[in-house]
C-alpha cells in the first residue's frame, strides 16, 4: 500500500507543525515516508503545501496522485482537486464553503476553541486523518510531548487528536509494520551530519535558500560538537574563510546555491592553486539571478564543473538522496584531503527539502583520513609545500607545529617552496603537477548505480536527486510494460566515470536522459566525454520536482508517438 | 637585527619603496615580541604590499585580491596559537576588500592588520586608490580623483575597533613600536601605515609625509573616543601618527567557551560517539 496526503494553506497557518506531527507519527508506526515541501519565497500568505507519501514498501519518490487533501483554506482544494483520486478525501473546516462528495466538512476550529486553544485545530484535523486510515494512537503522544515542551500545550494537542478522531468513521484498512528502525531526515541535514562525522570544525556560509539547512543544523550543534559556524558577510568571505581554516589544518566547508556559488568561483581556483582542501555544497535552485528561490532545478551542472578561471583539478559529486548525502559528504572530505583540491557536492531544492525515512547511518563505515605528511621536517630536513611528486600530491603539514618549517601557500604561480615565479619551465612543471592529480583521482571514482532488468532495451541516464524518482519509475515500468527498462544513476559526475556507461549502452535500443533542466546538460556532458548520444530526453524546468509517475507517463507517451 | 631568525630575502620592490621599511619594522617587532617564524602567519591579498609574505620566513598565505581578512580570521579561529598578521595595501584592504574590513572589525578576532597605504595603486601602475586625495590626477582619473577619500581611521573607530593606529614608513623605530603594540593588542588591530610610492605617486612623497606627520605625545589619551575621532579627522597640513584609539574588550574567542578554553580547534579530537548520537534528533 502507498498513500499520499497533502496539507496545504497560506504560509503562517501552522502547516509545518502539522506536517511534522503527521510525518513523525507515521514514522514511529514503521511506515516508509517521502515528504516534499512546496513553498513560496514569502513569510506570510501565498499557497504552500506539504505532500506526505507513506507506504509499507520501499518508496523513492513523491507522488502526484493524492489520496487525501487537508485544506486550511479554499485555495488548497481548488488548486489540488484535479489530482485527488475519485475515492479520495478532503478534510476542511466547516467555514470553508466548497461542494464535493469527497469533502469532510468538520468542526475543526470550534472543537479547538472548546478545548481552550484555537491553535490546536490542526491536530483536530490530524486526529480525523488518523481515524480515516484506522490507525491507533501509538506514537502520537511521544511526538506531541517532544514537539510541545509546555505541559498544558501538550495536553491540549493530545486532546485535539482525540476529538478529531471522533469526527469521522474509518475509511481505509492498513496494516502497521511497527518496525520503527528508521530516521526521518532531509539531505541538508544529512550533509551536515556527514560533515560532523568527518570531523568538520569550521563552516562558514551566507544564508541562501535552499542551502541554509546545512548551516542551520550545524549551528544547532555548535556548542555540543565544539565547531565554529560563522555567518559571513558574503559568499566571497564565506569561501575564503573556509580556505583559511583549512590552510590552518581543520576540516572546513562552505555551502550556498547557484547565485552565491557564482561569487565563490574565484576562490574555487584559489583552493586548486594553493592546493588547500575544500568542500563546498552547491544546492541548486532555478536561476539565473534570483530565479525561483524556493524551487528546484539542475541547471548548474556545467557551471559548477567548469567553475574557476583556467584549468584546475576538481571533483564534483551529485548527491542522490539523504543516505547518499551522508556518505558522500564524508567521502568528499577524504578526497579533498587526499588530493588537496576543491570537492563540490551538488544538490538541489528537491533534495534539500524532501524528507525521507532512511536506515541509521553506519558510523562504523566512517573512516577519516587526513592524508597529512608524517615526516618530521625541520631546518635540517627542508619542507617544500609544493614538492613535485609522481602523483602530483605534495606533502601537507599543519602550519605552526614544527619549528624550522615554513608553510607558504601562494595564489601566484610558484615554485616548490611556494615562491612566486615567472619561469615558463616552472609554470609547466607546476601546472602539470596540479593537473596530474586528476589522473589519479580517476582511480577513486565511483561508477553510477545500475538499477533495473539485465535484459533491458531502454536505458535511462540520470544524475543527482532525480536518481530516486527514476529508480522508482524503473520498478513501475518493469511491472507493467512490454519493454524492459534499466537506469544508470550517476553520483560522481566530474571527472565523469565512463566504464559502466560504455558497457551498458552496448546494444541498447533507446537511451534517454532524465534531468531537471531545459537543455539536457548531463547528456551534453556525456557526449563531450564519451561520444555517446542520447536518443531522447525527459526534461523538466518549471521548478517542480519530477516524480516517478511523471517519468513513467512521459516515457509511455514517448513510446506511443 | 637578528639575521639568523629573519634573514633578508630578495624582493621585487622598487628601490626606495616604503615597503622595505615596513618589512624591516615587522621583523623587528616580531623579534621584540620573541616570536619564532613558525609561530607566525602572515596573510595578504594581492598587490605590491601583498608580496610581503614572500619576503619573510614566517608561514605565509597569499590569497586573492581584497580577500586577505577572511582567511586570516579563519586561520586564527582554527589555531589560536598562531600569531596572525595581515599585510596588504590600501587598494586591497579598503577597495576590493572594503566589506571584509567592516565585518572583520565587527568580529574582533585577535589579528593585526597592517595596511601599506600609499594612496595609489602601485602594481597596476598608478590608478587612484580609495585614499587618494581629491584632485589627484592619474591616467584613469585625468580630471583628478573626484571621490571623497576614505578615512580608514574614522571608519574603524566608528565601527568599534579596539585598536586604531597610524604610522609612517619613514619613521622606522616609531613604526616598529606601534606594530609591537598592535600585535600585543587582544582583538583586531588596524594600523594604517603611510608609505610613499616612489614610482607612481609623485604627490604624496617622503617629503610630503615628512613635512606633515607628527607623533602623538604622552599627554594624548587614546582611550577617549571623542578626542580620537577628532584626531582621526586631522588630515592635511598636519597628520597625527601613533595610537589614535585603544579599547580593551572581549575578542571573538572570549565569547565562545570552547574556543577560549582548552586546546586550539585544530588539536581538538572529535567525539564520534557524541556525533553519532545526533542521529537521535531524527528518530
Amino acid at each position: 500500500m502507498i498513500y499520499n496526503v497533502l496539507i496545504g494553506g497560506a504560509a503562517g497557518l501552522g502547516m509545518e507543525t502539522m506536517a511534522f506531527i503527521l510525518e513523525k507519527t507515521l514514522q514511529r508506526k514503521g511506515f516508509e515516508i517521502f515528504v516534499i515541501q512546496d513553498y513560496m519565497s514569502r513569510v506570510r500568505g501565498g499557497h504552500n503545501f506539504f505532500q506526505i507519501r507513506f507506504a509499507d514498501e520501499e518508496i523513492d519518490s513523491h507522488g502526484d496522485e493524492l489520496d487525501g487533501i487537508i485544506a486550511l483554506d479554499k485555495e488548497t482544494i481548488q488548486t489540488h482537486l484535479n489530482r485527488l483520486k475519485t475515492d479520495g478525501f478532503i478534510i476542511a473546516d466547516e467555514e470553508i464553503d466548497f461542494r464535493d462528495a469527497r469533502l469532510y466538512s468538520l468542526t475543526l476550529k470550534s472543537t479547538a476553541k472548546t478545548i481552550g486553544n484555537p491553535k490546536v485545530f490542526g491536530n483536530v484535523a490530524l486526529g480525523a486523518v488518523l481515524k480515516l486510515f484506522n490507525l491507533d494512537f501509538t506514537g502520537i503522544e511521544e511526538v506531541i510531548n517532544e514537539k510541545f515542551k509546555a505541559e498544558e500545550a501538550a495536553i491540549q494537542n493530545m486532546k485535539a487528536f482525540g476529538e478529531g478522531y471522533k469526527l469521522v468513521t474509518g475509511k481505509y484498512g492498513i496494516k502497521v509494520n511497527g518496525k520503527a528502525d528508521r530516521i526521518l531526515i532531509n539531505a541538508t541535514e544529512a550533509i551536515a551530519l556527514g560533515a560532523l562525522a568527518s570531523g568538520l570544525k569550521f563552516y562558514s556560509g551566507y544564508p541562501m535558500t535552499p542551502a541554509t539547512g546545512i548551516m542551520n543544523y550545524l549551528a544547532s550543534k555548535m556548542n555540543e560538537a565544539e565547531i565554529i559556524v560563522e555567518q559571513a558577510e558574503d559568499e566571497i568571505a564565506a569561501i575564503n574563510m573556509a580556505i583559511g581554516a583549512s590552510y590552518a589544518g581543520v576540516r572546513a566547508m562552505t555551502g550556498t546555491s547557484g547565485g552565491g556559488f557564482a561569487l565563490m568561483v574565484e576562490a574555487i581556483g584559489l583552493s586548486a592553486m594553493q592546493e588547500v582542501p575544500l568542500v563546498v555544497a552547491e544546492i541548486q535552485r532555478p536561476g539565473p539571478a534570483t530565479g525561483f528561490p524556493t524551487r528546484t532545478e539542475q541547471g548548474d551542472l556545467k557551471f559548477v564543473i567548469f567553475s574557476s578561471p583556467a584549468e584546475i583539478p576538481k571533483m564534483v559529486i551529485a548527491l542522490r538522496d539523504p543516505e547518499d548525502a551522508f556518505y558522500q559528504t564524508q567521502r568528499a572530505f577524504n578526497l579533498a584531503d587526499k588530493y588537496q583540491i576543491p570537492v563540490i557536492l551538488m544538490g538541489d531544492q528537491f533534495l534539500a527539502d524532501s524528507t525521507r525515512t532512511v536506515k541509521y547511518f553506519d558510523f562504523s563505515k566512517v573512516n577519516n583520513d587526513r592524508h597529512l605528511s608524517q615526516e618530521v621536517y625541520s631546518e635540517a630536513k627542508e619542507y617544500r609545500r609544493y614538492e613535485i611528486t609522481d602523483t602530483g600530491i605534495s606533502p601537507r603539514i599543519i602550519p605552526g607545529k614544527l619549528p624550522g618549517t615554513r608553510v607558504l601557500m601562494e595564489s601566484h604561480e610558484h615554485d616548490e617552496h611556494g615562491q612566486i615565479t615567472e619561469s615558463g619551465t616552472v609554470r609547466n612543471r607546476m601546472h602539470d603537477k596540479r593537473l596530474r592529480k586528476m589522473t589519479y583521482l580517476k582511480e577513486d571514482l565511483q561508477e553510477p548505480v545500475f538499477v533495473g532488468e539485465e535484459d533491458y532495451d531502454t536505458l535511462l541516464l540520470t544524475w543527482g536527486s532525480v536518481s530516486s524518482p527514476v529508480k522508482e519509475a524503473i520498478r513501475l515500468l518493469n511491472s507493467q510494460g512490454k519493454h524492459k527498462y534499466s537506469a544508470l544513476l550517476f553520483g560522481d559526475i566530474w571527472p565523469l566515470p565512463d566504464k559502466l556507461l560504455k558497457e551498458k549502452v552496448k546494444g541498447v535500443k533507446r537511451l534517454i536522459n532524465v534531468e531537471q533542466n531545459a537543455t539536457g546538460l548531463f547528456s551534453s556532458l556525456i557526449r563531450e566525454c564519451t561520444g555517446i548520444e542520447c536518443d531522447s530526453s525527459i526534461l523538466k524546468y518549471d521548478g517542480r520536482p519530477l516524480s516517478s509517475q511523471e517519468i513513467v507517463s512521459r516515457i509511455k507517451g514517448g513510446e506511443q508517438e | 637585527m637578528n639575521q639568523s631568525v629573519f634573514p633578508n630575502l630578495e624582493t621585487a620592490w622598487c628601490p626606495g619603496c616604503g615597503n622595505h621599511n615596513i618589512l624591516s619594522a615587522l621583523k623587528g617587532a616580531l623579534i621584540a615580541l620573541d616570536k619564532k617564524p613558525y609561530e607566525v602567519l602572515v596573510v595578504s591579498g594581492i598587490g605590491q604590499a601583498a608580496k610581503l609574505p614572500q619576503y619573510i620566513t614566517t608561514n605565509g598565505f597569499c590569497g586573492l585580491h581584497g580577500r586577505a581578512l577572511p582567511p586570516a580570521a579563519a586561520a586564527k579561529i582554527a589555531n589560536k596559537q598562531l600569531t596572525v598578521i595581515v599585510n596588504s595595501g590600501d587598494g586591497d584592504s579598503y577597495g576590493e576588500g572594503g566589506n571584509h574590513l567592516i565585518h572583520t572589525i565587527r568580529r574582533n578576532i585577535d589579528i593585526t592588520h597592517f595596511v601599506h597605504d600609499n594612496q595609489i595603486y602601485g602594481l597596476t601602475k598608478g590608478q587612484a586608490s580609495p585614499t587618494s586625495d581629491i584632485g589627484h590626477i592619474t591616467d584613469v582619473q585625468p580630471n583628478g580623483s573626484n571621490n571623497i577619500p576614505l578615512n580608514p581611521m574614522l571608519l574603524a573607530i566608528a565601527l568599534g575597533c579596539g585598536f586604531v593606529a597610524r604610522a609612517f614608513s619613514g619613521d622606522l623605530e616609531h613604526l616598529k613600536s606601534v606594530m609591537v603594540e598592535g600585535i600585543r593588542h587582544k582583538g583586531y588591530a588596524l594600523i594604517d601605515i603611510l608609505q610613499p610610492c616612489v614610482s607612481f605617486n609623485k604627490v604624496n612623497t617622503y617629503q610630503w609625509y615628512g613635512d606633515r606627520v607628527y607623533k602623538l605625545g604622552g599627554d594624548y589619551n587614546p582611550e577617549n573616543k571623542l578626542t580620537a575621532i577628532e584626531k582621526a579627522m586631522e588630515w592635511g597640513d598636519k597628520i597625527p601618527i601613533g595610537i589614535l584609539y585603544r579599547e580593551e574588550k572581549p575578542d571573538f574567542h572570549d565569547k565562545i567557551d570552547f574556543l577560549k578554553n582548552g586546546s586550539p580547534l585544530v588539536d581538538k579530537v572529535i567525539d564520534m560517539e557524541k556525533i553519532s548520537g545526533f542521529m537521535n534528533d531524527f528518530r
